[in-house]
């Protein structure tokens, strides 16, 4: 979990360190204070667990044992296309740990982590509510139903090359504009 | 005041006050219990092994959950009861690496013991086996933690916390995952870890071991 704090991160942690002071030094205020650092920076680096725990007096492992107790609590940064594969009743019966597991080996990162390039993170959910397309993907908001393995590597090959259309564009762009 | 039960139809005095099971482990009758400190005031009753029977009380109940009364009947090897202990002992048996050659804890070791008393083999066969990656948590300065053999009783954590007022110790994430963490070293020092050791001592199993070289 310990990826290197973006310049932006950084700014924002310091902002969450004053809005810390706004909360009363209670331990019953923990789980408050999580959620509202993760509402900042969008999850929980070890540094943010750090502030947390000397605000609150307690110890930094105590901090961890609740954080990860709790399914909305990420330790890793969203990467810039959040992947969430489907492991509900329906997905789960057509095999969606198989489908899970091919994104994880194709992007060699475990699920629940995001990869170094913070372009795509890899997530687990319970049911978004499409059985009937089981087993499902979601990849940045766009459900793809009826996956396959065969279908992985093609659909991020194809986020990639969409990346780099995107970049040359830009790139062709911008001499005019300056 | 002094309160007389009877326990499997032997008669047993204790104080007032005591839990179920701490008057019947003082009085030599044995019940498994894993997770069970003494003046713990919440008891955890997390291991699921201390059950008995309690006449006026339908099912099972821990032991250490239950205050004594006066002129309770209780009985501790029911049919019931021992279908309930060797079921959690197979489960907990089903995610521990039941490597005891290699265990520091070999034969001294509290599943060992409730695994004879119960005449439950250590390799059951019915559960699928569950295991952990990690074998060996060296990441404390002065602990090591193994997660497969650590039975999650919780002891370790309590003892921390009552003696240092903070635990260094904490259970972190949940189900099969869960895990016993130090998480993070930087104020290990000042809790003195060097020379304490409670939480080794407190293991029931061989989940914790002081690092050879402190």
């Amino acid at each position: 979990m310990n990826q290197e704090l973006t310049e932006e991160e950084k700014d924002t942690l310091k902002h969450v360190a004053i809005k810390l002071e706004t909360f009363e030094k209670h331990r019953g205020n923990l789980i408050p204070i999580l959620q509202m650092v993760q509402n900042n920076l969008s999850y929980l680096p070890s540094e943010a667990l750090k502030i947390v725990a000397q605000h609150l007096g307690i110890l930094e492992s105590e901090v961890y044992g609740v954080a990860t107790f709790y399914n909305q609590f990420r330790f890793h940064p969203p990467g810039k296309y959040p992947i969430k594969v489907c492991l509900g009743t329906a997905c789960h019966v057509r095999a969606g740990d198989i489908i899970l597991e091919n994104f994880e080996r194709k992007l060699e990162i475990p699920e629940g982590q995001t990869t170094p390039d913070r372009k795509f993170s890899i997530e687990r959910v319970a049911c978004v509510g499409c059985c009937a397309l089981a087993p499902v993907a979601i990849i940045d908001e766009t459900v793809h139903g009826h996956m396959a393995p065969s279908k992985v590597e093609g659909l991020i090959l194809r986020i990639k090359l969409q990346e780099e259309m995107e970049e040359r564009e830009n790139k062709q762009h911008e001499p005019g504009q300056s | 005041m002094m309160l007389k039960l009877l326990v499997d139809n032997q008669e047993i005095e204790t104080r007032e006050g005591k839990t179920l099971l701490q008057a019947c482990l003082d009085n030599q009758i044995y019940i498994p219990n894993l997770c069970y400190l003494e003046n713990v005031e919440r008891p955890s009753a997390s291991c699921r092994m201390c059950f008995v029977e309690i006449e006026g009380i339908k099912q099972p109940v821990p032991s250490c959950t239950v205050q004594v009364r006066d002129e309770m009947v209780v009985k501790t090897d029911t049919p019931g009861v021992r279908q309930l202990q060797r079921t959690a002992l197979r489960l907990l048996l089903s995610v521990h690496d039941v490597d005891c050659k290699n265990c520091h804890a070999n034969k001294n070791c509290e599943l060992q013991n409730i695994a004879k008393f119960l005449k439950v083999g250590l390799k059951p066969k019915r559960l699928e086996r569950y295991l952990k990656e990690t074998q060996i948590d060296e990441t404390h300065p002065f602990l090591n933690h193994y997660p497969n053999r650590c039975v999650l009783c919780g002891k370790c954590v309590h003892i921390c916390r009552g003696k240092h007022g903070q635990s260094v110790l904490t259970f972190a994430k949940r189900g099969f995952d869960t895990v016993i963490s130090t998480y993070s070293v930087t104020d290990v020092s000042s809790l003195a870890c060097s020379d304490c050791g409670s939480c080794v001592k407190a293991c029931p199993v061989g989940a914790l071991a002081l690092k050879e070289s402190s």
